[in-house]
């Protein structure tokens, strides 16, 4: 009997209502989005591996260091695999084509980075081709290449026409996997280096290294870099998790900002939701009074108004919810370039969901109190 | 102490005011009053002469300000909201002049409604609550929500309503107050009915002389206090 009187009170006043809904479901959209954004700043940060370093000078990223730092950096205890590379920072034809291109060692680098997952055949392919590259899969249909293409990059930090041969395509092996991404050789960059600009020959942008023991990270980084300590190029070594934060920190403002503006939208929203239930509530007043002169408690009558108000704002919520998939897809598919992960997650529909379970409770809260308050005999009179 | 022959209804010495602002307004003063078992009584007076506030006092709506009101033995102007509560759950009738029925509910379950307090199961509730509609002669229109009910008979829903618990008492509040002529006359009958045949003790306000007709006994009061009824007051009651 209660919920079916807490059903049929939440749409006695059907456009109130269905209006009250469609705002809750706007505003859980528009927190679901403001939270996917958030999400997909810190995608890359998601998808780090806990058993990853990543070692650069200790001035800056722009610094390179000597690959000789290699072989020392493979002798250190707890250290399985190094690999290397340059952020390469080329355009396909025109600047507007921006997309994140690395010139890799590309064996070891594959062995890392299990969750680029190619073919065998496409795998061998490349490792074979000095001039090969591979392409994120998103990254492939945004420009439709197909394996075997012929693909130039200008490139803007090493200058001149760097012609690439498509030899892979790799997909993520989960859904947080960068599939926007393009690799090849860095032997390929290094032998036309020491040809152009020997100066600049030989030099890494970073070491990516794979220790046995998570719980080692600290301590293997410390070693590294102590080992270069004095030196001309000394390192800076931090989990990949920390060296992709370090970005993300960059545009901490903006992502508060963010946060706040998601938070506010569900302060406005939970605002209109609790004008709905309090209206709602001051019309029956005289009915809980009835509710009360046949012995119902206030626990129950404020049962009713909790039930009806986290009616509204759960249909409103889910409604918001099945809303913010689209509504993402098409961001998405708008910030692609700067957003290679723009995926709506669980933990943002779970923040959703609990917002909406927010909204209706807080909007109930002031309601059931004054239904609670007001004496019966009062709550009577206003019946007629 | 649950008294035999004890009057049901005792009221000793009982007064009760409000404050509207800083001024306080006496409503009842020092009102002593018995009323028997299985009597029908009509409490009349002008408007505003206390008598709802009376009736809300006996069923337990409200607390007296001083003296003591005792139900059947009980000393209800003791109890907590709660216990009164229950109390009224129980052995409490409730008719109103606006019928307040639930209106998201039908009428069967809007007279259902009571005996969820009761622990009665779900096929027992159904029982009890058929055999008030056909108390009522409303049976066949169990289904209909009260926006598709006359007035009268929604006053009749609400009366299966208040009897369902089968309560030792009932109060109206101008039970006819917002009927025509016909349908007042048929609930006036139905009240009747509950009073000679089902034994209940009836205690209804009201302005209207007929109604009161159909009361064993009518209490008067004026400015808070019983006083006997004005001349024209009893010639039309008579």
């Amino acid at each position: 009997m209660l919920l079916k009187i807490l059903l049929r009170n939440a749409f006695r006043h059907k456009l109130r209502t269905v209006l009250t809904i469609c705002g809750i479901a706007v505003a859980i959209m528009a927190f679901g989005l403001l939270r996917t954004v958030v999400s997909a700043w810190y995608a890359g940060v998601e998808a780090s591996s806990a058993n990853r370093l990543i070692t650069r000078n200790a001035t800056s990223l722009v610094f390179p260091l000597p690959l000789a730092y290699k072989d020392k950096i493979r002798s250190i205890e707890g250290v399985t695999l190094v690999s290397y590379g340059n952020w390469f920072g080329g355009v396909y034809i025109t600047e507007r084509n921006f997309f994140a291109n690395f010139a890799i060692e590309p064996r070891v680098y594959l062995e890392q980075y299990p969750e680029y997952v190619l073919s065998g055949q496409e795998k061998e392919a490349f490792l074979r081709d000095r001039r090969g590259c591979i392409a994120g899969a998103n990254l492939a249909r945004r420009f439709n290449w197909k394996v075997g293409d012929n693909i130039t990059l200008k490139g803007t930090i090493f200058p001149g026409d760097w012609e690439l041969v498509l030899r892979g395509i790799y997909r993520g092996r989960e859904d947080n996997i960068d599939e926007n991404q393009f690799f090849f050789h860095w032997d390929y960059l290094n032998e036309s280096l020491r040809k152009t600009q020997p100066g600049r020959a030989d030099q890494v942008g970073f070491y990516v290294i794979t220790i046995a023991h998570a719980q080692e990270a600290a301590m293997i980084s410390d070693r590294i870099d102590a080992l270069f300590r004095n030196s001309f190029a000394e390192t800076h070594t931090e989990t990949e998790k920390a060296f992709q934060l370090g970005f993300v920190s960059l545009s901490e403002a903006i992502l508060t900002a963010i946060r706040l503006i998601s938070l506010v939208v569900i302060a406005i929203i939970m605002a209109v939701a609790a004008n709905t239930m309090g209206m709602s509530v001051r019309e029956r007043l005289g009915e809980y009074a009835v509710l009360k002169t046949l012995g119902f408690g206030n626990l129950y009558v404020s049962l009713i108004i909790l039930g009806e108000s986290l009616v509204i704002a759960l249909l409103g919520g889910l409604m918001g919810m099945a809303g913010t998939f689209p509504a993402s897809q098409m961001v998405g598919r708008a910030v692609g370039d700067y957003f290679p992960v723009f995926m709506v997650t669980r933990q943002t529909l779970c923040l959703a969901f609990s917002a909406a379970l927010l909204v209706g409770v807080v909007a109930s809260l002031f309601p059931m109190w004054r239904a609670s308050t007001v004496p019966v005999a009062e709550g009577l009179r206003r019946v007629g | 102490m649950k008294g035999g022959d004890m009057s049901l209804v005792e009221i000793r010495n009982v007064s009760k005011s409000y404050t509207k602002g800083d001024q306080s307004i006496s409503v009842l003063e020092n009102i002593d009053l018995s009323i028997e078992r299985k009597e029908f009584i009509a409490l009349m007076g002008p408007s505003g002469s206390g008598k709802s506030t009376l009736l809300n006092l006996i069923a337990g709506l409200d607390s007296v300000d001083s003296g003591v009101i005792s139900v059947d033995g009980l000393d209800i102007s003791s109890l907590s909201q709660a216990d009164l509560a229950r109390w009224r759950a129980l052995h409490v009738g409730f008719i109103f002049q606006f019928y307040n029925l639930i209106p998201v509910l039908t009428a069967f379950e809007n007279v259902e409604l009571p005996l969820l307090l009761t622990g009665l199961r779900k096929k027992q509730r159904r029982e009890h609550a058929l055999t008030a509609l056909q108390l009522v002669s409303l049976e066949d229109r169990m289904d209909h929500y009260p926006r598709q009910l006359s007035g009268g008979q929604q006053q009749r829903v609400a009366i299966a309503r208040a009897v369902v618990t089968d309560p030792t008492l009932l109060v109206a509040d101008e039970p006819t107050g917002d009927l025509d002529r016909v349908s007042a006359e048929e609930v006036l009958q139905l009240m009747e009915r509950l009073s000679v045949h089902l034994g209940k003790t009836v205690i209804m306000v009201t302005h209207d002389p007929r109604a009161a007709r159909k009361a064993h006994r009518m209490q008067f009061l004026d400015k808070g206090v019983l006083a006997d009824a004005p001349e024209d007051t009893l010639t039309e009651c008579l």
